[in-house]
C-alpha cells in the first residue's frame, strides 16, 4: 500500500480574486465549460522557491529576521569612518556564515518539498478523456473530470461517485485518514447514474452538478445532479473525498468535483504555524533586555565621552585633534554611542541563533538515530520532522492522545471467555495452573480444522477439549457467535475465507466460532451456511434485530434445519443480564463475577444469550413487525418495542472477552508519564464505553480512583450543572480528608478554581463530545478547564477533529504549559497542529498525522523515551547551553565597558579586531556546541527510573530570567576581573628586561589569553560528560587560540599586510614574561573559584534530584515508582460495562435486503442459484411481500445510511433525544465509577 | 497499487535497512568522563590554590621589595619651559631645564631610566589608529588613504614621514615639538643603526600604552667606571631641556630610575593580590568543610529528597 505524501501545511489558498465562490458548477466531460470557472486544478504546490528565486527570496525572508537586519545595519554603520570602531569583517564574517547556513538548510527543506509534491502530483489515475480511460497525473486531474478508481487505491479528488462494480452503485470506504474512524462507510451513488457501468456510457454522461463551494465540512454535502432535465439531490452519501481509501470494492467512477486544494480534505488541515519553543521566546525577551542594556551602556558610555572629550579631550587636539566635522563634544558622544553599540554588540552575538539551531539539529539527528525507538515490525525509526522544538520535549505537562491507533492498534483479539459458569482463557501450565504473565505456553492448535484462521491464536487448550467432547453449551456459544453477527464472507477459493467485518469486534468473534469448529461460511439475505465441526449446516434467517445505540444488543432469529426457532442474542452486560430468564440466577451470578474480572483487565465483554421461540408465538410477532416496519409513523418506535418483547427471558450462555489490543508497553508508559507529572487526556472520536475501557486497560483510569464524573449534558445547563457537581464531589473529598479548607457556603468561581488545584483524591473526567461541544463555550471553558484539571485523568469521547483542536487550544490558552498532542489519524491533524508539539504515529497506512507532525514515530510507547530520555536532554542541554552563552559574551564584552573609562571613552576595543572576529566563531564555539550536544547529567535509564527528573523542565527551573540574571552576573564578575586584575598588575609594570610592559598590544594579549583560558575552564566545569569530543574541542579550542595568535603575530603576515596585523611580534614578546602568565593564573583563579564553591554548596545543600540520583543509586522513591508502575490494579466488585460494539446500526437492514451482497458470495450459496441482473428484483419482490423492509429499494439503504451518518458524529444521537433527557436525571447514574446506560423502561408516548 | 511503478521506490527497498546504527556515537553512548564535584575534589582544590596562592604572593611581594625606584615629577619644577612651550610661536627657542635628587643608597644592578607621563590617553581610539605602519615598515604608500588623517602631509603638500597622531605626538624632550620639523633621518646622528624609523625612541613611543598613565624606556645607565655596580649614593642633576608640554591637558612628566627583577619592576599589586587570594580560598576551603560537617547531621534529607 502507498501511502500518499503530501503535506497538508502550507497549502496555498484558493486564489479568491475579489469575488469568493458562491457555487459550483461542474459539467461532467466538458473541460472548455469548466475551465471558464478557473478551479483549482489538482495539483498542489508546497515548495517556496524554485532555483531562480531561491537567492532573493531566501535572503529577503532571512532579513525579515530581526536578528539578520540587527547585523546588517551594524555592518552599515561600521563602513562609516568617524563611527568604525571595528574592522568592516568582524561583522561580516559571522554575518555570512550564518547566511549561509540558513540558506543551505532552507534549500535543502525546500528540496524535499519538491519532491513530495512532485511524487504526489505524478501519482496515476485512470481518467476518461474522450471516451478511454487514459493514465494521468494526479496533477492533470481537472474539475468535472471522470475517473476510475481500483481497489484499495487513494481516491484522488472529491469525487461524486457515479457507479461501481457492486450492486446498485454501492461502494465501500475507509476514512481513517479523513475521520479517524476505521470502520468501513458505505457510499451509494444516486441511482440514474449507478447504471453507467461501461465507458461508452460514462463518456456520453453530461451531467451537471451544482453544489456548495468548497469547504471544510467533511459530513455535509449539498448539490444538485442536473441531466436529462431532472433534477437528483446530491448528499454526502455520494461522496468519495480525497483521503478515503476504496475498499471491498473492484472499481468505481467518480466524477471529480473539487480537486487539489479545494479538497474537504486539503481545507481542513489548516495553516502550519510555526512553532516556538518557550526558550525561543524567552529568548528573545532576554536579548530584547540585552539590547536594552546595551543601550544604557552606549548612553552611559556616549554621556562619558562627552564630558571626557569636553574637559580633556579639548586641550589633548594639539595631539589628537577632533575628526572632521566634529565640532563639539556632545557631537563627539553621540558619535561614540555608535561606536560603543558596534563594539559591544557582541552580547547579543550573531552566532547565538545559528548555534541554537545547530544544537537542535543534533538533537534531532539524536531522535532519529535512537535504535530504541526504532520499530522492527513496520522497520520505521523515529524521526524528528522539524528541528526546532527539541527542548520543549523536556517540558510538557499535559499530553492529548488519540485513541484508535495510537494507544490501541485496532486489533481485536477474542482472549477469553465464560460458559455455562466456567471461565475459558487464562494462560494454563501442564499442570493446569494459571500463568502469570511472562513465558509463553504454546499456542492452542487449531490443526483439526481445515478452515481455521492461521492467525487466530488462544492460548487456553481446555476450550478446544470442551468442544471436542461436544459440551452442548460451549457449542451452542460458538453457533451463536457463527449466527449472530452482520458480517459478510467471502470465498475466493475453497477453504480460503475472508471475513468482512464491519467493526473489528465482530470479526473477533466469528473467527474465534471459526477456529473452534464453528464456521461462518457464507450468508443469503435469507440464510446462513455454517460449517459446524465439518457438517456443513444452513440455517434460515429469519430476522435481524439490529444493533442501535439504545439497545446496545443485536439478535438473529434463526430456524435450524430441523425446524426449531431461536434466538440469539449478544449484547452488553447491563441490559443483557437483566432480560434473562429467572432461572438463570446462579449462573447470572457466576458469569457477573467472570464479566467483571474481565472488565477489570479491560477486556471488552458481551454477554450471550438465547432463547427459544415458539412457531405460532414467532408467526404472530413476525407479523406484528411486519405491520410495523410498513408503518409509516413512529416506525423504529415500533419496532424497538417489537424486538424489546421478543428479547425477554433468554437464557444465559456466557461471555466473551475482547481485548482491545493495546500497543505495546502503553500503560507502563502512560504510568511513567504520570509519575513524570505529565497529565494524559484521551481525545477520541470513539464511543464513551469503548474510550473508558480502554481507559482502564491502559490504566489511565483505575478502581483505585475516588469517582469517575462522566459528563453526558445535552444542554449547556445540563453540562453546566455536572460540572459543578463535580466540583462539588471533589472538595467534598478534600474537605472530608481534612485538607483544612475553610469552606463557604458559597463559592466565588475564582475561589472555586484555587481550592480545586489541590485536591484530594484521585478523579477522572469522562466527557462526551455533545457535552463538550457546550463546555467549550466562552461562557464554560474556564469552569471546564479547572474541573478537567482537576483530575488525573480526562477521557473526551466522540469528538471531532475540531474539538480536539479548540480542547488543546483551551489548555494552550489558559494553563501557560506545554502541550503535546499524539496521534495517528488525519483526525488529529488538527490538534496535533494545534498543540505545541505534535507527534505521529507512523508506519500505520495513513500518514497525515505523521505529515503535520512534529515528530513521528510508530510506537506509543516511545513516547516516554522522547519526553524523558531526549526532552529531557535537549532541555538541559538547551539551558546549560545557553547559561553559558549569555556569561561568555557577557564576560567577552563587558570589559570593553570597563577599558572605557581608561580610554576617554573613545570606543577603542580592548582586543585585537581579530580576536573579536574568531572569539564566537572558533574559540569558544565549538566546546560549547559539544556540550550543547552532548552533554548528559543522568544515564538515560535513570530517566525512566526516576520520572521525576522531568520536574524542573516542566516547572522551567533550569533557563528562567532568575538564571539568566545569574549568568550575566557572572559574566560581569568575570569582565571586571579580567580587566582590572591586568590593569592593577600593568599600571606601573616593566619587564624583566626593563621595557615597559604596559604597552595596549601586551594588555590586549593578556586580557584576551586570559578569557580565553577562563570561559574554557569553566566550559570544563559546566561539561559534565566528556566524551573524546569534548576534550578534542576544548583543548583544541585552546590550542587553535594560540596557534592563530602566534600566526596572527607573526613576521610573515606583517611583511605581507602591514597595516592589518599591527600585533607584530606581540604574543612572542608579551607571552614570554612570567609575570603575563602569573596575570593570566591569577584572574582563572578568581574568575574559577567562587562558581566552583557556589556549585559545591548547591550540590550539598540543595541537591536537584539528578544530582542525588547521580550519587545515590537507591533511593526509596525507585522501588515506590517501580511498585507503583507495574502493579496490577485489583478490581473489587465495580460493576460497568465494556460491552463490544463499535460499529453503527443499519447493517442488519442492508444484509436483509441483500443490497451488499456480492455476487460472488451468492453465487456460492445454496440459496440464490445463478446471479443474474434480475435476482434483485426478485430479492425486492420477495422482501416486499415478507416486509421486513421499507417499500422504496432505493429509499431503504438511504434511510439507514443517513442514521448511520447521524450516529457517527457527536451532538446528535441518533434516537429520540427525549430519551436521553429522561436518561440523564434519572438516578442510576452515578453509583458505580462508569454510569451504566439507562434503558427506557416504556416506550415513549405516542410509540402506540 | 495498480501503478507502483511511477512511485519512487520504497525507502526500506533502496536502504535494506531503515534500522539506525548501533554506533556509540548515535546511541549516545560514548564512553565519556563524568567528573563530580565532590568534597574531597572540592576542599583539595581550594586548599592547594590558597597554598599556591599564598606561596606564588610571597614570592612576588619579596622579589618586588628589593627593587630600588626613584621617580621625580619635574612638571612643576620645569613650569617655566612648560609656559614658554605653550606659546606655539616659541617653537624655535631652547628652554633647559634641571632637576636634583639625592640618592641615599646605592642603586645596585641595572638601573634603567623611564620618562613618565600621565594623563596622556595613548589608548585613545583616534589616537592608536593614526599610524601607518606600511609607512613604517618602508613601504611607498599613498598617505591621504592610510588612517593617518589629519597628520598626514605638511602645509606645503610633502607627506609627512612618519604620519599619525602618534609619531606626531612622540615624546622628545631632546627632539623638538610636534610636526616634526626636525626630520626622522636626524633622530638619531651619532649611530647610525639607531636612526630612521629604526630608532629606539620613537619604537617604544610607537608603542602605544594601554592606559592614560605609563611609563617608558628611555635610557639604560651603562655600567662603566664609577657605575660599574649601579648608582652610587650622592648627588645627581636631570638636565632637561623641555620640549613636550603637558600642561595643557593637565598632564604630568616624571623621570624614573629603577632597577628589575624577574617579575619585572616594583609593582606590589600582583603579589598582594596573590597573598589575598591565596587567603580567601584556604578560608573558603575551611567554611565549606564547616557547612558540610554541620549538614552532615541532617543527611537524612538528602535521601528523601
Amino acid at each position: 500500500m502507498t501511502v500518499p505524501r503530501e503535506m497538508p501545511e502550507k497549502w496555498p489558498r484558493v486564489p479568491e480574486p475579489g469575488r469568493a465562490e458562491e457555487e459550483r458548477r461542474v459539467r461532467a466531460n466538458a473541460r472548455e465549460y469548466n475551465e471558464k470557472f478557473q478551479y483549482a486544478n489538482n495539483c498542489i504546490k508546497t515548495s517556496k522557491y524554485n532555483i531562480l528565486t531561491f537567492l532573493p527570496v531566501n535572503l529577503f525572508e532571512q532579513f525579515q529576521e530581526v536578528a539578520n537586519t540587527y547585523f546588517l545595519f551594524l555592518l552599515i554603520l561600521q563602513l562609516i569612518p568617524q563611527i568604525s570602531s571595528l574592522s568592516w569583517f568582524t561583522t561580516i564574517v559571522p554575518l555570512v556564515l550564518v547566511l549561509t547556513i540558513t540558506a543551505v538548510k532552507d534549500a535543502t527543506d525546500d528540496y524535499f518539498r519538491h519532491k513530495s509534491d512532485n511524487q504526489v502530483n505524478n501519482r496515476q489515475s485512470q481518467v476518461l478523456i474522450g471516451g478511454v480511460l487514459r493514465q494521468e497525473q494526479w496533477m492533470n486531474v481537472r474539475v468535472g473530470d471522470i475517473i476510475k478508481l481500483e481497489n484499495n487505491q487513494f481516491v484522488a479528488a472529491d469525487l461524486l461517485l457515479l457507479s461501481s462494480s457492486e450492486p446498485h452503485g454501492l461502494c465501500y470506504i475507509e476514512t481513517a485518514e479523513l475521520d479517524g474512524e476505521t470502520n468501513m462507510k458505505v457510499r451509494q451513488a444516486i441511482p440514474v447514474t449507478s447504471e453507467l457501468g461501461d465507458i461508452s456510457k460514462l463518456a456520453l454522461f453530461d451531467g451537471e452538478v451544482i453544489c456548495e463551494p468548497p469547504n471544510n465540512k467533511l459530513d455535509k454535502f449539498g448539490g444538485t445532479l442536473y441531466w436529462k432535465d431532472n433534477k437528483y439531490p446530491l448528499s454526502n452519501q455520494n461522496m468519495l473525498l480525497r483521503g478515503c481509501v476504496l475498499r471491498n470494492t473492484e472499481w468505481c467512477f467518480g466524477l471529480v468535483v473539487f480537486a487539489g486544494p479545494d479538497t474537504k480534505l486539503m481545507q481542513n488541515s489548516g495553516r502550519t504555524k510555526f512553532k516556538r519553543t518557550s526558550i525561543d521566546r524567552l529568548m528573545n525577551t532576554l536579548v530584547l533586555w540585552i539590547f536594552g542594556f546595551l543601550v544604557c551602556m552606549g548612553v552611559i558610555l556616549a554621556i562619558g565621552n562627552a564630558i571626557w572629550e569636553h574637559e580633556v579631550g579639548v586641550c589633548f587636539q594639539i595631539y589628537l585633534p577632533w575628526d572632521e566635522g566634529v565640532h563639539s563634544a556632545f557631537f563627539s558622544g553621540f558619535l561614540s554611542f555608535w561606536s560603543y553599540i558596534i563594539i559591544l554588540n557582541t552580547v547579543v552575538p550573531i552566532s547565538l541563533y545559528v548555534s541554537v539551531e545547530v544544537i537542535r539539529l543534533g538533537h534531532s539527528y539524536f531522535i532519529n538515530w535512537d535504535k530504541k525507538m526504532y520499530c522492527a515490525k513496520r522497520r520505521t525509526p523515529a524521526e524528528a520532522r522539524t528541528t526546532t522544538l527539541n527542548e520543549e520535549l523536556g517540558q510538557v505537562e499535559y499530553i492529548f492522545s488519540d485513541k484508535t491507533g495510537t494507544l490501541t492498534q485496532n486489533i481485536m483479539v477474542f482472549s477469553k471467555c465464560s460458559v455455562n459458569g466456567h471461565s475459558y482463557g487464562d494462560m494454563q501450565d501442564v499442570l493446569g495452573h494459571k500463568v502469570e504473565l511472562g513465558e509463553r505456553p504454546e499456542p492452542v492448535d487449531f490443526s483439526f480444522n481445515p478452515l481455521a484462521d492461521p492467525g487466530f491464536q488462544f492460548w487456553d487448550p481446555s476450550l478446544l477439549e470442551a468442544v471436542k467432547l461436544g459440551d452442548p453449551h460451549v457449542h451452542e456459544f460458538f453457533r451463536l457467535l457463527s449466527l449472530c453477527h452482520t458480517v459478510m464472507s467471502e470465498e475466493k477459493s475453497e477453504g480460503e475465507l475472508y471475513y468482512k467485518a464491519q467493526s473489528p469486534d465482530e470479526g473477533a468473534l466469528v473467527t474465534a466460532a471459526r477456529n473452534f469448529g464453528f464456521v461462518f461460511r457464507s450468508r443469503t439475505p435469507k440464510t446462513i451456511t455454517v460449517q459446524e465441526l465439518g457438517q456443513a449446516i444452513t440455517y434460515q434467517l429469519l430476522a435481524i434485530l439490529d444493533f442501535n445505540n439504545i439497545r446496545k444488543r443485536m439478535s438473529v432469529i434463526v430456524r435450524n434445519p430441523q425446524g426449531k426457532i431461536r434466538l440469539y442474542c449478544k449484547g452488553a452486560d447491563t441490559i443483557l443480564l437483566e432480560r434473562l430468564h429467572p432461572l438463570n440466577q446462579d449462573l447470572t451470578n457466576i458469569t457477573t463475577d467472570h464479566l467483571n474480572e474481565y472488565a477489570g483487565e479491560g477486556l471488552r465483554t458481551l454477554v450471550l444469550a438465547y432463547k427459544d421461540l415458539e412457531e405460532c408465538y414467532y408467526q404472530e410477532w413476525a407479523e406484528r413487525l411486519q405491520r410495523a416496519s410498513g408503518a409509516p409513523e413512529a416506525r423504529e418506535d415500533r419496532l424497538a418495542r417489537l424486538y424489546d418483547e421478543v428479547e425477554h427471558d433468554m437464557m444465559l450462555l456466557g461471555a466473551t472477552a475482547i481485548e482491545d489490543k493495546l500497543q505495546q508497553g502503553v500503560p507502563e508508559t502512560i504510568a511513567i508519564l504520570t509519575l513524570a507529572n505529565i497529565k494524559i487526556w484521551v481525545l477520541t472520536g470513539d464511543k464513551q464505553e469503548t474510550a473508558v475501557n480502554i481507559g482502564y486497560s491502559c490504566k489511565m483510569l483505575t478502581d483505585d480512583m475516588t469517582e469517575v464524573f462522566v459528563v453526558t449534558g445535552h444542554t449547556v445547563l445540563e453540562v453546566r450543572e455536572e460540572l459543578r457537581k463535580a466540583r462539588e464531589k471533589m472538595m467534598d473529598g478534600s474537605r472530608s480528608m481534612g485538607n483544612g479548607f475553610s469552606y463557604q457556603e458559597k463559592l466565588s468561581s475564582s475561589k472555586l478554581t484555587s481550592v480545586l488545584e489541590a485536591i484530594a483524591g484521585e478523579y477522572a473526567l469522562v466527557i462526551n463530545g455533545h457535552s463538550l461541544a457546550h463546555a467549550l463555550e466562552a461562557d464554560m471553558e474556564v469552569e471546564f478547564l479547572e474541573t478537567a484539571c482537576a483530575c488525573k485523568a480526562v477521557i473526551c469521547c466522540r469528538v471531532t477533529p475540531l474539538q480536539k483542536a479548540q480542547v488543546v487550544e483551551l489548555v494552550k490558552k489558559y494553563k501557560k504549559a506545554v502541550t503535546l498532542a499524539i496521534g495517528d489519524g488525519a483526525n488529529d491533524v488538527s490538534m496535533i497542529k494545534t498543540a505545541h508539539i505534535g507527534v505521529g504515529i507512523s508506519g500505520q497506512e495513513g500518514i497525515q498525522a505523521v505529515l503535520a507532525s512534529d515528530y513521528s514515530f510508530s510506537q506509543f510507547k516511545f513516547l516516554q523515551r522522547l519526553l524523558l530520555v531526549h526532552g529531557r536532554w535537549s532541555y538541559l542541554r538547551m539551558c546549560k547551553f545557553l547559561c553559558y552563552f549569555f556569561y561568555k559574551n557577557f564576560a567577552f564584552t563587558m570589559v570593553h565597558f570597563w577599558f572605557g573609562f581608561f580610554c576617554g571613552f573613545s570606543a577603542q576595543t580592548v582586543y585585537d579586531q581579530y580576536f573579536i572576529t574568531l572569539y564566537n566563531i572558533v574559540y569558544t564555539s565549538l566546546p560549547v556546541l559539544a556540550m550543547g550536544v552532548f552533554d548528559q547529567d543522568v544515564p538515560e535509564q535513570r530517566s525512566m527510573e526516576y520520572p521525576k527528573l522531568y520536574e524542573p523542565g516542566q516547572l522551567n527551573l533550569l533557563f528562567n530570567k532568575r538564571e539568566f540574571f545569574i549568568c550575566i552576573a557572572q559574566g560581569i564578575y568575570t569582565s571586571v576581573l579580567m580587566f582590572f586584575i591586568p590593569y592593577g598588575v600593568f599600571a606601573d609594570a616593566t619587564r624583566d628586561d626593563g621595557a615597559q610592559l604596559a604597552d595596549y598590544q601586551s594588555f590586549a594579549v593578556t586580557v584576551a589569553t586570559s578569557l580565553v583560558i577562563v570561559v574554557s575552564v569553566q566550559i570544563g566545569l559546566d561539561t559534565g560528560f566528556w566524551t573524546a569530543i569534548n576534550h578534542f574541542f576544548i583543548w583544541g579550542s585552546l590550542a587553535a587560540y594560540f596557534a592563530i595568535l602566534f600566526t596572527m603575530h607573526s613576521d610573515g603576515l606583517f611583511q605581507m599586510f602591514p597595516n592589518q596585523f599591527r600585533f607584530v611580534g606581540n604574543a612572542q614578546n608579551t607571552l614570554a614574561q612570567p609575570t603575563v602568565w602569573l596575570t593570566i593564573t591569577l584572574t582563572t583563579v578568581v574568575c574559577i573559584m567562587p562558581v566552583v564553591a557556589f556549585r559545591f554548596l548547591k550540590l550539598d545543600l540543595k541537591p536537584e534530584l539528578s544530582d542525588t540520583v547521580r550519587y545515590t543509586q537507591l533511593v526509596r522513591k525507585k522501588q515506590k515508582t517501580q511498585h507503583r508502575c507495574m502493579r496490577r490494579v485489583g478490581r473489587v466488585g465495580s460493576h460497568r460495562s465494556g460491552y463490544a460494539f463499535s460499529h453503527q446500526e443499519g447493517f442488519g437492514e442492508l444484509i436483509m435486503s441483500g443490497k451488499n451482497m456480492r455476487l460472488s458470495s451468492l453465487a456460492l450459496s445454496s440459496f440464490a442459484p445463478r446471479p443474474s441482473t434480475s435476482w434483485i428484483e426478485t430479492l425486492r419482490k420477495k422482501k416486499g411481500s415478507e416486509g421486513s423492509a421499507a417499500s422504496s429499494p432505493s429509499a431503504v439503504p438511504d434511510k439507514t445510511l443517513k442514521d448511520g451518518q447521524r450516529a457517527k458524529w457527536p451532538g446528535r444521537c441518533p434516537q429520540q433525544p427525549l430519551r436521553l433527557l429522561l436518561c440523564q436525571y434519572s438516578p442510576c447514574r452515578s453509583k458505580s465509577p462508569i454510569p451504566r446506560e439507562c434503558i427506557m423502561p416504556e416506550p415513549p408516548l405516542g410509540a402506540r | 497499487m495498480k501503478n507502483k511503478t511511477s512511485f519512487p521506490p520504497q525507502e526500506g527497498e533502496t536502504h535494506p535497512s531503515r534500522c539506525p546504527d548501533n554506533s556509540a556515537f548515535e546511541q549516545q553512548k560514548l564512553p565519556a568522563w563524568k567528573p563530580h564535584l565532590t568534597l574531597a575534589t572540592v576542599l583539595s582544590t581550594f586548599f592547594l590554590t590558597g597554598a599556591f596562592c599564598l606561596s606564588v604572593g610571597v614570592c612576588l611581594i619579596l622579589s618586588a621589595n628589593s627593587v630600588r625606584e626613584i621617580q621625580i615629577d619635574y612638571s612643576e619644577k620645569c613650569s617655566d619651559c612648560s609656559k614658554l612651550r605653550e606659546n606655539t610661536s616659541n617653537w624655535n627657542k631652547e628652554c633647559h631645564c634641571f632637576v636634583n635628587f639625592t640618592l641615599k643608597e646605592d642603586i645596585l644592578g641595572d638601573v634603567f631610566m623611564y620618562y613618565g607621563l600621565k594623563n596622556f590617553y595613548q589608548n585613545h581610539r583616534r589616537y592608536v589608529v593614526s599610524r601607518s605602519d606600511a609607512q613604517l615598515l618602508g613601504r611607498n604608500v599613498n598617505i591621504q588613504k592610510s588612517s593617518c588623517a589629519p597628520f598626514t602631509t605638511y602645509q606645503n603638500g610633502t607627506p609627512m614621514a612618519p604620519c599619525g597622531a602618534i609619531a606626531n605626538s612622540m615624546f622628545n624632550e631632546t627632539a623638538r615639538p610636534p610636526y616634526w620639523q626636525k626630520p626622522v633621518y636626524l633622530l638619531d646622528e651619532e649611530d647610525e643603526k639607531n636612526n630612521g624609523y629604526v630608532n629606539d625612541d620613537f619604537i617604544i613611543w610607537m608603542r602605544v600604552s594601554a592606559f592614560a598613565t605609563f611609563r617608558n624606556l628611555y635610557r639604560r645607565v651603562s655600567r662603566v667606571r664609577q657605575f660599574a655596580d649601579g648608582l652610587p649614593a650622592g648627588n645627581y642633576t636631570f638636565h632637561i631641556s623641555y620640549n613636550f608640554p603637558v600642561s595643557k591637558f593637565k598632564g604630568r612628566k616624571h623621570v624614573i630610575l629603577s632597577t628589575v627583577v624577574w617579575s619585572g619592576g616594583s609593582n606590589p599589586f600582583l603579589g598582594i593580590a596573590y597573598v589575598v587570594s591565596g587567603t580567601v580560598a584556604a578560608l573558603t576551603g575551611f567554611v565549606i568543610t564547616a557547612i558540610h560537617l554541620k549538614l552532615r547531621k541532617k543527611k537524612t534529607y538528602f535521601q528523601k529528597e
